[in-house]
């Protein structure tokens, strides 16, 4: 039953793709209805994730599509139903969202069909991707997902940088597809099959199940956004159509952990510590780079796709931590870890779609993702403010806010590294917390930077100054995933039960003592070493709410009859306040650019200042920053530079006279009949 | 076996195998493209006799056929065709030289041994006389090839990948008694068509580069250009 709404998800979600193909031209009908489909998808996905998850029973079953000897496995489990129900709770937003935010492109319709169909299409092939129970339809679904979200990223390809960075997320996609497949091949070449249930029963030696992680690690980090292969993401995600952007940014990168968790924690089954050590290393890694150029960035849409390379270092991280507890024979903490894993992942799946939908609210309406052209948008966007205040709570991992439970539930399972035998991982993990630590920190910073830049102060430019509040759809959009971040952090009991059917399903342990004091209470190991209770917190905050509100209200009658003066800020005499004198982007962050200088590649271009004619004219010093990445630097073009030279190398044979060629048959023919001798 | 041992009718055709491979080596070195062509009418003529040879000792009548089409096509019509184009083209002093000619006559040398060497497993499987003719008619189709990577004139080149066919069509005849005489005519007629659609070629050669030279015919090529 579950499954045939799953189905119907993706029907629905390819008939959205269809109506948007058949209604060219009559833009009002052909949005309403592409989105109309989606979203009815993305319920439908959303009730039979939701359900699979709460039966925590596989249904199965085969399609008479694909090859003559292999039709279509399909299998909808608790795994796959946890993150059918990612797709949806994100989808549905985003439909609502992209129905008002697609409204700018009613008048180009050769751009508007195609984003709507590849939107339809992207999602179908998300939702087949976790439905697929054979290495062949994986692949598929695979790279139907990847190839539709090419073309959203190149939608628009008159730009150039949307060009190289869609050119650039096509070659990352291909060389992690590879992997992916190499990966399948090893299972497959012990398993003697193609389905899922042949390659989790291939007997694998630990070398050959190492190559086979190995490749895993390699294809799904790739999508991942896992450094050093993260490249393209901050260049793909924020070029996209923002509610793109953040089924991008909140969903594809859960495709990718979810095609991790079913190779490693399915299919091979016996993971080794070790593998954990690296994944931990990585995400560790991957986290604490991301966020330092997180910080930095001085483009929005930017700032937010390093910050979800951060966070899917921190969902890595959280698995190392799985596979290490897993390795050594702890499966309670090994499946606490995972389900903090996993509770993360569905936390930034929430709140990094609600900050793309808010990032792509202020573009809409100022035009501008800058952060040195924006500023004071509170005042004029007070709903899409505060629904990114709340999207950044969440990330930012306050309580009761969804970042906090999960990040919490993953610094219990790290903490709890006493109890492991090897002293070396006992003194290694929490270094990999300390590294989160410092991670959840640095983040908080990089988005009272992002908040305070865009929402606070006064406008930078005439378009900011001019900007008016998004449409309805817009906010609803951003209203439904505020709520979710919310009710996620307010009741982690009941997330963190429901993910224990997915743990009890694949690793056969759920965590019955996390729920153990009822939904009041929190307690992953146990109520003497740790609990936290949002509800109360929620409840405090609401109490202290409530007593401001009770004051206001008593204070009412006092400040009709004594009203507070309002005049104008002091300026120190020196002329009237002007935007140049707030903080900037590069400002804010400078004290603690200047502690970690080593990691960037910082160009600092500054202009001395050219003083203008007049009185009470101060002449401005202009400084501006350029950041890029230095794995590129360090890592790409480098490899970019050798791949050239030795093509370059291999075109010397093509000299272009025509006896050379000849030459070269002639040798090639005298060499065959030398082999075939 | 030797080769006094053999009946007089296949140490005819021994001979004749052994003229057509001499010419390919004359063709080869040759530097008048006048007498390169003269030589492969000649080479032409020798094939449609061992053809017919080959049909009257082994009774197969279809390859009457086969001689006298070679006769009319690779001894007539085609040398016909070049020489003509040699007249409209005012080239009958012209000389194509090959740069070094010694090394690439012991080249072709080399490959007549090396021909010899490769066929031998499959030598073993047939008769004496098919054994050396098959050999020679590989090497037939290798200086072919040699001719088309040494020569520079457009004209040589062709006669080098007619001889390259004849090579072939020498196998054929020789190994196999005959291909198919549909096959048969069917190539004769691609050979015809290619002879007329390589004298369309010259033509647009000479037209665009006022030459018959294909050394300078190299700007199309996909290396970058300094």
């Amino acid at each position: 039953m579950n499954l045939q709404g799953a189905m119907a998800a993706i029907g629905l979600a390819l008939l959205s793709s269809l109506l948007a193909l058949l209604l060219h031209g009559r833009p009002g009908s052909q949005r309403l209805l592409a989105f109309l489909a989606l979203g009815l998808s993305a319920a439908a996905s959303l009730v039979a994730g939701i359900a699979a998850l709460s039966t925590g029973q596989a249904e199965a079953t085969t399609l008479p599509l694909g090859l003559p000897w292999l039709a279509w496995h399909l299998r909808l489990d608790a795994l796959s139903g946890f993150f059918l129900a990612i797709i949806g709770l994100v989808s549905l937003p985003a439909a609502v969202y992209g129905w008002g935010y697609c409204r700018v492109y009613d008048d180009a319709p050769a751009r508007l069909t195609p984003m709507l169909a590849f939107t339809g299409l992207f999602v179908a092939g998300m939702q087949l991707v976790l439905l697929a129970d054979d290495a062949y339809a994986f692949m598929i679904a695979w790279e139907l997902m990847s190839l539709a979200s090419y073309f959203l990223v190149a939608s628009h390809h008159e730009r150039a940088e949307a060009r190289h960075a869609a050119f650039l997320y096509l070659l990352m996609a291909h060389a992690g597809g590879l992997a992916i497949l190499l990966s399948f091949g090893v299972l497959a070449g012990f398993g003697g099959g193609f389905d899922f249930a042949s390659l989790r029963a291939s007997p694998l030696n630990p070398l050959w199940a190492g190559v086979c992680f190995g490749l895993a690690l390699a294809g799904f980090g790739t999508k991942a956004g896992l450094v050093p292969l993260h490249i393209w993401l901050p260049e793909a995600h924020p070029v996209a159509p923002s509610h793109v952007s953040g089924l991008l940014s909140g969903v594809i990168v859960k495709m990718a952990l979810y095609g991790f968790i079913r190779v490693v924690f399915d299919l091979i089954g016996e993971v080794h510590w070790a593998w954990g050590v690296a994944v931990l290393a990585i995400g560790a890694g991957t986290a604490l780079y991301g966020v330092l150029y997180a910080l930095v960035q001085s483009d929005l849409k930017r700032l937010l796709a390093y910050s979800t390379v951060e966070n899917m270092g921190i969902v890595f991280l959280g698995l190392g931590l799985a596979l290490i507890y897993l390795g050594n024979g702890q499966v309670f903490l090994g499946a606490l870890a995972f389900v903090a894993a996993l509770f993360h992942a569905l936390n930034h799946a929430c709140f990094k779609s609600l900050l793309f939908f808010g990032a792509g609210a202020v573009l809409h309406q100022a035009h501008e993702t800058e952060l040195s052209r924006l500023g004071g948008l509170l005042n004029r966007m007070p709903w899409t403010g505060f629904l990114f205040l709340l999207g950044c709570l969440s990330i930012a991992s306050l309580p009761p806010f969804n970042g906090f439970a999960s990040e919490w539930l993953i610094f219990q399972a790290a903490l709890q590294a006493g109890s492991l035998d090897s002293g070396v991982l006992r003194a290694s993990i929490p270094v990999a917390a300390a590294v989160l630590a410092l991670t959840a920190a640095l983040s908080a910073t990089t988005f009272v930077k992002a908040y305070g830049i865009a929402f606070l102060g006064q406008a930078r430019s005439p378009h900011a100054r001019h900007a008016r509040e998004a449409d309805f759809s817009l906010r609803l959009g951003q209203a439904i995933l505020a709520l979710l971040c919310l009710a996620l952090g307010v009741l982690p009991t009941l997330v963190v039960e429901a993910l224990g059917r997915v743990s009890f399903a694949l690793l056969g342990h759920d965590l019955p003592s996390a729920t153990a004091h009822g939904w009041l209470w929190l307690t992953p190991v146990a109520a003497q070493k740790a609990s936290y209770s949002a509800p109360l917190v929620f409840a405090g905050i609401l109490l202290a709410v409530a007593a401001w509100a009770a004051v206001w209200l008593i204070l009412k009658r006092k400040r009709r009859d004594q009203p507070v003066p309002r005049v104008p800020a002091w300026d120190c005499g020196f002329g009237e306040l002007s935007p140049r004198m707030q903080y900037s982007a590069a400002s804010f962050s400078m004290p603690i650019q200047q502690i970690f200088r080593g990691v960037w590649r910082i160009r600092a271009d500054s202009q001395p200042a050219q003083p203008e004619p007049g009185l009470g004219h101060a002449a401005y010093r202009r400084y501006a920053l350029h950041v890029e990445d230095w794995l590129w630097q360090a890592l790409y073009a480098p490899l970019a530079a050798g791949v050239l030279a030795a093509a370059r190398r291999v075109a010397l044979i093509q000299t272009g006279h025509l006896r050379h060629y000849l030459l070269y048959s002639f040798f090639t023919l005298v060499l065959l009949l030398w082999l075939l001798r | 076996m030797f080769f006094a041992q053999l009946p007089i009718y296949e140490q005819a055709i021994l001979a004749l195998a052994a003229g057509v491979l001499l010419l390919s080596f004359f063709m080869l070195a040759h530097p008048r493209i006048y007498s390169v062509i003269k030589l492969f009418a000649w080479q032409g003529l020798v094939l449609a006799a061992t053809t017919a040879l080959v049909a009257f000792d082994s009774q197969t009548p279809h390859l009457y056929i086969s001689a006298v089409l070679t006769l009319g096509l690779k001894a007539v019509f085609i040398p016909w065709l070049l020489l003509r184009m040699v007249d409209k083209f005012e080239m009958h002093h012209e000389l194509d030289e090959i740069r070094r000619p010694g090394l690439t006559l012991l080249t072709a040398g080399a490959l007549v041994v090396f021909c010899y060497h490769t066929t031998l497993p499959i030598a073993e499987l047939l008769l004496a006389i098919t054994r050396n003719v098959i050999a020679i008619c590989m090497s037939v189709v290798l200086l072919g090839m040699l001719m088309l990577v040494s020569r520079n004139k457009a004209l040589t080149q062709v006669v080098g990948f007619m001889t390259l066919e004849n090579g072939l069509f020498f196998a054929a005849v020789a190994v196999t008694k005959g291909m198919p005489m549909v096959v048969e005519l069917g190539i004769a007629f691609d050979v015809l068509i290619a002879a007329v659609i390589f004298g369309v070629f010259f033509l647009h050669i000479r037209q665009s580069i006022d030459s018959l030279d294909i050394s300078r015919l190299s700007r199309l090529s996909e290396a970058e250009r300094e």
